[in-house]
């Protein structure tokens, strides 16, 4: 055994196998990363400037970046856009709105008052699939329970998407609720008493107290509903498969093409589209983030 | 003001408004003593009053969140065909009790739910591993190109599956692992958010304790096992909840890295189980509700780890 005051300095000092082990320990992590997510962003950028022939067996012809330029700006894309864009509008506000409501009438010391946080944290339970066939049963053109209202008819191109939507608002109900909770449990009573006796109204102690006070869960709630709006597919799947005449294809929808209907490169064209949403998306949160940390100092 | 339903926020006013008084009250001078007599019951009938008027919101809302889920309870017992005739009433028509029992015979329900066990145990198991580990590297280890590194797994969080998943459905061909296990899971096996939550943890672990596990000898994998590991409980266990709940509810990697029925996981089964045949309608709903009670039972018994989970990056950015 060699000296005790020695070993400590090998064991922890040691620079060159701290390295060492520092890898072995990344090894996996990276080899993963790179092989299914660096590589495959490689391979979007090959596909997209390459056609492939229908048959996999022909050589695919260089095309440079002549169909990356037509397929971003296709009719076709653009109207995925359109149709991501407006899941968006009708998850997103909504979804916070909701939360808000159900977190806030929920904030209170009362009995059996655990009975209500439970029932509207449940729908965590539920995934994309699950809240899906959940809303068969409610908008279903043939069998669901909403099928004549005519604002929620998925045999409307007008109102399918909004009515997609709408399992969305639903599923992502528990999540919001158990996020916006926690939020509002940190906020201290005494502020709130305070701000009572200084004569503020229930409103306005609201705007001026709570919701500032809450707004970096919030912010985080509204990039996380933003990035799954994004992410739009099972519903879609599921509920219309992207009809009626295409009023449901999202972004994803088009680029995953469960019919295959589009080339290959033209998918990978839209796949770099949404790289780039997903993109601004995250840098949006990070500055956001590093603002707040900013603020909290 | 209080009668408006959907005004919770009343409520909080009149309840404040009360704790306001009784705050106050020691200082109110004598004249306001006539009113203080007649005050304890005009209060304790407000209270009644916003009591009441609370837990009829809270059951308003309780009714529109269940809604949707004793619909597809109803519509899972019916018998379909004979609850579409007696005109979708809202309640249950000729029940089947029996449309579990099929769902599992008829719709291979039982296969595919074991093939989601068996997918998400790996994808979870392996994400701590590799998370822990490389947490570990970050948060307790100096090595060059430590900074790169951090920024190429901080990278990954631009290339979710739905970016690359056309790309990565052709490296799973080329792989021939279409309809595998090993297809299903490979590109979860890591995640930037475990390593980053967890590594988050390891970092919050005082400086002196390693200093003391130094002078007792500790190497760095001793260290990792018995101290770091141990302090880190909470976090690793939040971390493994919620993704548990992200590899179950997985639906587009599953969806297009298989294209045979039998390697379907539970949720992408959802899609087509009973969906033939109008008759049989009700298992594609029992499997819905089969299909959420793994989730279920992770809130009823992991409820704060699934808080902790959830909130994390709301809390901590």
């Amino acid at each position: 055994m060699s000296p005790p005051a020695k070993a400590q300095t090998r064991r922890f000092g040691n620079k060159v196998r701290d390295a060492g082990l520092a890898y072995l320990f990344l090894l996996p992590a990276l080899i993963i990363f790179g092989v299914f997510a660096y590589y495959p962003l490689y391979r979007l950028f090959w596909y997209a400037t390459h056609t492939q022939s229908r048959f996999r067996n022909k050589p695919a012809s260089y095309v440079g970046l002549e169909q990356l330029k037509a397929s971003l700006t296709s009719n076709d894309f653009i109207s995925g856009l359109t149709h991501s864009g407006l899941y968006m509008l009708y998850t997103v506000p909504l979804g916070l709105l909701l939360g808000v409501m159900l977190a806030v009438s929920t904030h209170r010391r009362l009995k059996g008052i655990k009975i209500f946080q439970t029932i509207f944290s449940s729908t965590v339970a539920s995934s994309v699939a699950v809240a899906s066939v959940v809303f068969i049963t409610l908008v279903n053109p043939e069998i669901g329970y909403f099928k004549n209202v005519p604002w929620l008819s998925l045999r409307d191109p007008t109102s399918a998407l909004f009515a997609v939507s709408l399992s969305s608002v639903w599923q992502n109900l528990g999540l919001t609720f158990i996020v916006v909770l926690a939020a509002l449990q940190t906020v201290p009573d005494e502020l709130i008493e305070a701000a009572t006796l200084d004569g503020y109204g229930a409103v306005r102690r609201f705007w001026r107290i709570t919701v500032p006070l809450i707004s970096p869960a919030l912010l985080f709630l509204g990039i996380v509903l933003v990035v799954s709006a994004l992410q739009a597919f099972a519903q879609i799947e599921i509920l219309t498969g992207g009809g009626p005449s295409g009023a449901t294809e999202t972004l994803l929808f088009k680029i995953a093409d469960p019919r295959g209907i589009r080339p290959l490169g033209v998918r990978a064209s839209y796949s770099l589209g949404l790289f780039v949403l997903t993109a601004i998306v995250a840098g949006a949160q990070y500055s956001i983030m590093s603002k707040r940390v900013h603020y909290g100092d | 003001m209080a009668t408006d339903p959907t005004d919770s926020a009343a409520n909080e006013q009149i309840r404040l408004n009360q704790t306001a008084e009784k705050i106050v009250d020691p200082l109110v001078p004598a004249p306001y003593d006539n009113d203080k007599a007649v005050q304890p019951p005009r209060s304790g009938l407000r209270n009644a009053v916003a009591t009441t008027t609370t837990y009829l919101v809270l059951t308003a809302l309780s009714v529109i969140v269940l809604f949707p889920i004793y619909m597809l309870l109803l519509r899972a017992l019916s018998s379909p065909l004979k609850y579409i005739s007696a005109g979708q009433p809202l309640y249950p028509v000729s029940i089947e009790w029996d449309v579990f029992n099929r769902a599992f015979g008829q719709a291979s329900l039982g296969r595919s739910m074991g093939l989601s066990f068996v997918v998400t145990f790996v994808i979870v198991i392996a994400q701590v591993l590799t998370s822990v580990l490389a947490a570990y590297a970050f948060a307790f280890l100096e090595f060059p190109l430590k900074k790169l590194a951090f920024v190429l797994v901080i990278g990954t969080l631009l290339l979710p599956i739905e970016v690359t998943l056309i790309a990565n459905v052709e490296i799973i061909r080329k792989l021939h692992l279409l309809n595998s296990v090993p297809g299903l899971t490979f590109p979860f096996l890591v995640t930037a958010i475990g390593i980053f939550l967890i590594r988050q943890g390891f970092l919050g672990i005082p400086r002196d304790l390693r200093d003391a596990s130094e002078l007792d000898g500790y190497g760095h994998l001793r260290f990792l096992f018995k101290v770091a590991m141990p302090m880190s409980k909470a976090i690793i266990g939040s971390f493994i909840v919620i993704a548990f709940l992200g590899a179950w509810n997985q639906y587009v990697w599953p969806r297009f890295a298989t294209d045979r029925g039998a390697w379907q996981t539970v949720q992408v089964a959802l899609r087509t189980i009973g969906s033939e045949n109008p008759g049989e309608l009700n298992l594609g709903f029992a499997a819905a509700i089969v299909a959420s009670l793994p989730l279920l039972a992770l809130l009823i018994f992991f409820q704060r780890q699934i808080v902790r989970g959830l909130t994390a990056g709301a809390v901590k950015g």
